[in-house]
């Protein structure tokens, strides 16, 4: 195994993404938004200049938030303040670095700044979270240095179902590798382009070797729970919670559900007179060249 | 009265608690979640793990966790780390998010005193256990640091002369997290001194 594994460096990483677990981190994009997610039980926000939702509407080219933005948000705060970085961009994530952000989200939601490269994560203190769809994309950018796992999902629609899709794809490849035999865990590894090392690791534990959580569509309190009933050990939720009728409600009951997944009669009960939740677009009327996840 | 027989409660409103679970597991006590009043039925211990202090703030106040809380800390162990320490602590200092400390340990915290997460850090430290010296490793993840010790605290290890393991009557307090290691010296400490000792008259 990659001897970074083991660095005091790479454990206090991930150990930042073990204190998020259980909770819900949402997208923020003004100050007066990171006090409501934060009075909603909001483990953490994520500093945003757009929701996904209305990048997808708006379209144009999708970058790193206004500093002022960040810095704004990072002010009125306690929780964790995580920001997003185009894919491959490290001066981004640098600049990020510099802010003394929490956590930096190289993220498919923005316009990927590098189509062959991502982020060699291992050269920053600050940790990162990649999304993923498959086991061999988690693992990949597990071995570039990533201390937290997401699942992609479709971000900015509202519809769970693809990270539902994602969740399980992960999860069965997984089990997958706990049963199979040494030598066809050599083929995994070459048909998912990882080391034998971190397959293995995998393959031992039947789990990844960093947090695991979900991302892209969750919109209600329910798909936080299915997500957390899936395996995902917390929850991101971009446009829905700020694209409902009543965002201190919505992101309180969607905090609720997160930590009582397994306590249905808890769940409805705080699921009551929350008003809309965001509006949505099924995730596969999207055509394939508009999809973000395929980033 | 045996390990095996004691039941440790583990605030899971929020945070690291399975990382608490899998090691008073791996030493032989049972665990249960606690996230509503009714889980702390026949409760022996209660930890307070990692995670977010202003969530789990919030959180036990949505769920009326606040008066089993106090009510159970007036005469059985808990052991707190990082922001279970903080909900801990007398007093809480630049505490912007309003949150509402027990004050069952007599100590004053400053919260993210260490900086933000690229100032995290990992050490090894010596706890001084009543005389018994002991090496472990710990994280400090966006740690609180204890600013003030009362003189009924007794403080078991200390890092750059902050103190960073603290204990009065039966409240054990880290500003780290021992929960992160394969190696259970502090639980097994927590166990020992608070858990097991108070089972005998």
């Amino acid at each position: 195994m990659d001897t970074r594994f083991e660095s005091k460096e790479h454990k206090v990483k991930v150990g930042l993404a073990e204190m998020l677990k259980g909770g819900v981190i949402m997208d923020v994009t003004t100050p007066e938004q990171a006090k409501i997610a934060e009075q909603a039980g909001a483990a953490a926000v994520m500093a945003l200049e757009r929701v996904p939702s209305d990048i997808r509407a708006e379209g144009g080219v999708a970058r790193m938030a206004d500093l002022d933005i960040i810095e704004n948000i990072k002010r009125v705060v306690t929780i964790p303040v995580m920001a997003k970085c185009r894919i491959g961009h490290f001066i981004e994530a640098r600049v990020l670095e510099t802010l003394e952000i929490d956590f930096i989200d190289e993220s498919e939601v923005l316009t990927p700044a590098d189509n062959a490269y991502h982020v060699n994560k291992w050269d920053f203190k600050v940790p990162f979270v990649c999304g993923c769809r498959t086991l061999g994309e988690a693992l990949r950018r597990i071995a570039e240095g990533a201390a937290m796992i997401r699942t992609k999902g479709e971000a900015g629609t509202g519809d769970v179902s693809q990270a539902v899709k994602h969740l399980r794809e992960i999860n069965s490849a997984m089990k997958s590798l706990t049963v199979i035999s040494e030598t066809e865990l050599y083929g995994v590894a070459k048909e998912h382009r990882v080391s034998i090392e971190i397959v293995r690791e995998v393959a031992k534990k039947g789990k990844l070797p960093v947090p695991n959580f979900a991302a892209g569509g969750v919109a209600t309190p329910a798909d936080a729970a299915l997500c957390m009933h899936l395996g995902a050990e917390a929850v991101f939720v971009g446009s829905g919670i700020f694209k409902s009728d009543n965002p201190e409600k919505y992101g309180a009951a969607i905090v609720n559900a997160t930590t009582h997944w397994r306590d249905y009669a808890v769940i409805a009960e705080h699921s009551h007179g929350l008003g809309g939740a965001m509006k949505g677009i099924q995730a596969e009327s999207i055509p394939a060249e508009e999809q973000l996840q395929v980033r | 009265m045996n390990v095996q027989d004691k039941t440790v409660g583990v605030l899971a409103l929020q945070g690291d608690y399975g990382l608490h679970e899998a090691q008073i597991q791996r030493l032989g006590a049972q665990f249960r979640e606690v996230r509503l009043p009714r889980d702390f039925e026949g409760l022996d211990a209660l930890v307070m793990p990692g995670g977010e202090s202003t969530t789990m703030n919030i959180l036990m106040d949505r769920f009326g966790l606040r008066e089993p809380i106090s009510e159970f800390g007036r005469t059985k162990p808990i052991y707190g780390t990082c922001a279970g320490m903080i909900l801990l602590a007398r007093n809480i200092e630049r505490n912007q998010s309003g949150v509402k400390p027990f004050g069952m340990i007599d100590i004053d915290v400053a919260r993210n005193d260490y900086g933000r997460q690229i100032y995290s850090f990992d050490e090894e430290l010596i706890a001084d256990f009543h005389g018994e010296k002991k090496a472990f490793r710990a994280s400090f993840i966006r740690a609180p640091r204890v600013t003030r010790v009362g003189n009924d605290v007794r403080v078991l290890a200390t890092f750059r002369e902050s103190p960073v393991l603290v204990e009065q009557d039966h409240i054990l307090a880290a500003s780290f997290h021992s929960e992160l290691e394969e190696d259970t010296t502090l639980l097994e400490y927590f166990f020992r001194h608070f858990l097991l000792d108070t089972a005998t008259p």
